[in-house]
């Protein structure tokens, strides 16, 4: 039995009489150490999911609408608050997008760091000060000790993304949910925090969930990638197999708008045309085709499902959820993949994208 | 922290010169004059000039102020015409009755205000909230004078629960070393007379606390429904913390953040009210003193009164910027 095991999650919020539907069924499962990437653009339902795995929606817009989040043989949806909150932070803990709003401005780094400590775990003051220190020290603060006086304004934004991952990760959680860790930092900065994450997470034998929107941070970190669009997963493979072999024309539109360090120079950045879906109303086609060169009258009517590719199963699993998944063909003249013979005319990289 | 509030004290000198010269002005542009006061409509020329030069009303407008803040520079703020006795001696003997009224009505205000705020803001658009909103757009209508005559005739008139008039039952005897008359009932140990005094400054303080209360609940719930958006709360909740502990640490502490500053900008309010409550329950105070001032045109009176409200307001303001900081490390540590 998997560690997390998410089904068909579906997200709405009601606001004005209007129904906004965030997250359409989503389903995967995480074990223990696995790492996880959930990819797409703004909008697409990432925070929403997360948030609603640990029940902290914003309330009463927001409400789950379907579906189980089972951890530990619980469903988490249906649990009583007072014993979810006992999971919140102890077993899935989340670190936020952005470090400059989301610690407190008037509580000292110490009382943030200890406050969790002193919930789950029963520590007294001192040990659980104590443990901050040694944490803060751990994910790289120097003068840990010193700084845990401190106040988050007295802090510079890549040290206050380590102290906000300080905070998810005190209690030793089983999982660990990062949303868009590095994405309000700069670039330099980023590499670093990303750097952290994976070093915690191998020492910690944590599972990771990495909800991003830039396929570059994942390449790096997961193991498995889940490409998320209008609510909906509409391509998973292992991370490797997904920049080399992508299948649904999102994807292929998401590598093609990633910049490259070993694409040759001519080759221009590509980015998808037309608007993200207004998710005013339900799915019941495919979300894509009002922006997808390979959309046929069945994209415009029925709802691809996600579908095994090639036969493999288990962790190798390569699934899109596509009426017609982009030919081989168009994938060597995207840039992305080497043509199987060598004889091929144009211009094309001459390695397979990296990690 | 220190330098700051040593500066803030020094901005006072210039805030009280500039004030004194209105104060001098404002007082002399009302109609008629302590003569007159003093004398009746039908005084003679002759009485009328005898008394103004005996005042030094006589004198040019300007030598008149320069004698004045002479004087007040020594500490002196002249004398009451109709008393007779120092302006200075009738201030210390009244100001405590006015200043116990209104931190009276604040503390109301602020006990009251803050958790009816919150809980709207935590109920928001329910029940609660909107009959919250139409209480207190009541209560910030309502003219002070009103409520506070409406609950005599209820509370004392006709129930007969509470006093009607002054701060202590005028068989009771109590020392009044400090005149708080509160601190002098704890201070001799004398707990009926505590009780006594409690009950002669419920009413008081409920009517003149009344706007300051729909205030500060309309601000608190204003600025708990900006601080439950915060990310830093959803933060919180992902800590699992208790819903006691993010309601307090995390929420409660961020929204009082503007309440305080509130809280000084209504002083100044709170002093005009203060003259109307006082007038109704016959609070011996500053604010009794200064209406009969105004009737008696007691100009050092006046000023004496108006001078020291301006202090008020200062130093409460600069308390809640002192206090302001405490609360907010982000301007601690400029
Ligand atoms: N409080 C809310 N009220 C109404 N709709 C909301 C609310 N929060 C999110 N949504 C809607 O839910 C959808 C998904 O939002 P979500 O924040 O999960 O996007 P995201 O994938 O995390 O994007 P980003 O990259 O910008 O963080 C969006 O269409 C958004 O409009
Ligand atoms: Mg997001």
């Amino acid at each position: 039995m998997p560690l997390l095991e998410v089904r068909d999650l579906q997200v709405r919020f009601s606001t004005r009489g209007k129904t906004v539907y965030a997250v359409n069924g989503i389903s995967f499962d995480l074990d223990p150490g696995d790492t996880l990437g959930i990819v797409g653009e703004s909008g697409c339902g990432k925070s929403v999911s997360s948030l609603a795995m640990l029940g902290i929606l914003p309330k009463p817009a927001g409400r789950v609408h379907g579906g189980q989040v089972v951890f530990d043989g619980e469903d988490l949806l249906t649990l009583p608050d007072e014993r979810l909150r006992h999971i919140r932070g102890n077993d899935i803990a989340m670190v936020f997008q952005d470090p400059m709003t989301s610690l407190n401005p008037v509580l000292t780094v110490s009382r943030q760091l200890t406050e969790a400590l002193r919930t789950h775990l029963d520590l007294g003051k001192k040990e659980a000060a104590a443990e901050a220190a040694s944490l803060l020290d751990r994910v790289g603060i120097p003068d840990a000790r010193q700084r845990l006086r401190d106040y988050p304004h007295q802090f510079s934004g890549g040290m206050r993304q380590r102290v906000g991952i300080t905070m998810a990760i005190a209690c030793r959680p089983k999982v660990l949910i990062a949303d868009e860790p590095t994405t309000a930092l700069d670039v330099t900065i980023q590499a670093q925090i990303l750097e952290l994450l994976r070093t915690l997470v191998r020492e910690e034998g944590m599972a990771l969930i990495l909800v991003t929107h830039d396929l570059g941070v994942v390449a790096g970190i997961c193991e498995r990638t889940h490409v998320m669009y209008a609510g909906r997963f509409v391509e998973t493979a292992p991370t490797g197999e997904l920049f080399a072999n992508p299948r649904h024309p999102y994807t292929v539109g998401l590598l093609k708008s990633v910049p490259r360090l070993d694409a040759a120079r001519k080759q221009r950045l590509d980015p998808i045309g037309g608007a993200p879906r207004d998710q005013t109303s339900e799915p019941t086609a495919c979300a894509f085709a009002p922006r997808c060169a390979y959309a046929s009258t069945e994209s415009w009517e029925q709802l691809p499902v996600l579908r095994e590719l090639d036969g493999a199963t288990g962790p190798a699993a390569h699934r899109v959820a596509c009426w017609n998944p982009v030919p081989e063909q168009d994938l060597v003249a995207a840039g992305i993949r080497q043509a199987p013979t060598g004889r091929q005319t144009g211009d094309q990289p001459d390695e397979e994208r990296q990690a | 922290m220190l330098r700051y509030v040593a500066k803030r004290l020094l901005l006072l000198v210039p805030v009280l010169i500039g004030l004194s010269i209105l104060v001098f002005a404002y007082v002399r542009a009302l109609p008629g004059g302590p003569a007159i006061a003093l004398l009746g409509e039908r005084a003679t020329q002759e009485s009328v000039e005898a008394i103004n030069r005996e005042l030094g009303l006589d004198q040019p407008i300007f030598v008149q102020y320069l004698r004045y803040a002479g004087n007040l520079i020594q500490g002196d703020f002249g004398s009451s015409v109709l008393s007779r006795r120092p302006v200075v001696e009738e201030l210390l003997d009244r100001f405590p009755a006015t200043v116990e009224l209104g931190f009276a009505a604040i503390l109301f205000a602020v006990l009251a205000g803050v958790p009816l705020g919150f809980i709207a803001a935590k109920r928001y658009q329910g029940v609660l909230d909107n009959a919250s909103l139409v209480a207190s757009l009541i209560g910030i209508s309502f003219p002070v004078f009103f409520l506070a005559l409406i609950m005599k005739y209820i509370f004392a008139v006709r129930l007969g629960w509470l006093p009607s008039i002054g701060r202590l039952d005028i068989t009771r005897s109590l020392e009044h070393p400090t005149n708080f008359y509160l601190l002098d009932a704890v201070i001799v140990g004398d707990w009926a007379a505590f009780v006594d005094v409690v009950k002669h400054l419920l009413m008081p303080a409920i009517a003149l606390g009344t706007i300051p209360l729909a205030i500060i609940a309309r601000i608190t719930r204003a600025a708990t429904l900006d601080v439950l958006s915060e990310d830093y709360v959803r933060t919180a909740r992902a800590k699992g913390l208790t819903t006691a502990v993010i309601d307090r640490r995390h929420i409660l502490k961020n929204s009082l953040l503007p309440v305080v500053t509130v809280i000084g900008l209504q002083t100044g309010l709170l002093l005009t009210g203060a003259i109307l409550t006082e007038t109704v329950f016959a609070w011996p105070g500053v604010g009794t003193w200064m209406l009969n001032a105004i009737n008696n045109r007691d100009y050092a009176v006046l000023q004496g009164g108006i001078v020291f409200f301006a202090f008020l307001v200062v130093v409460v303001n600069l308390l809640v910027d002192v206090s302001y900081a405490f609360l907010n490390p982000r301007i601690r540590y400029q």
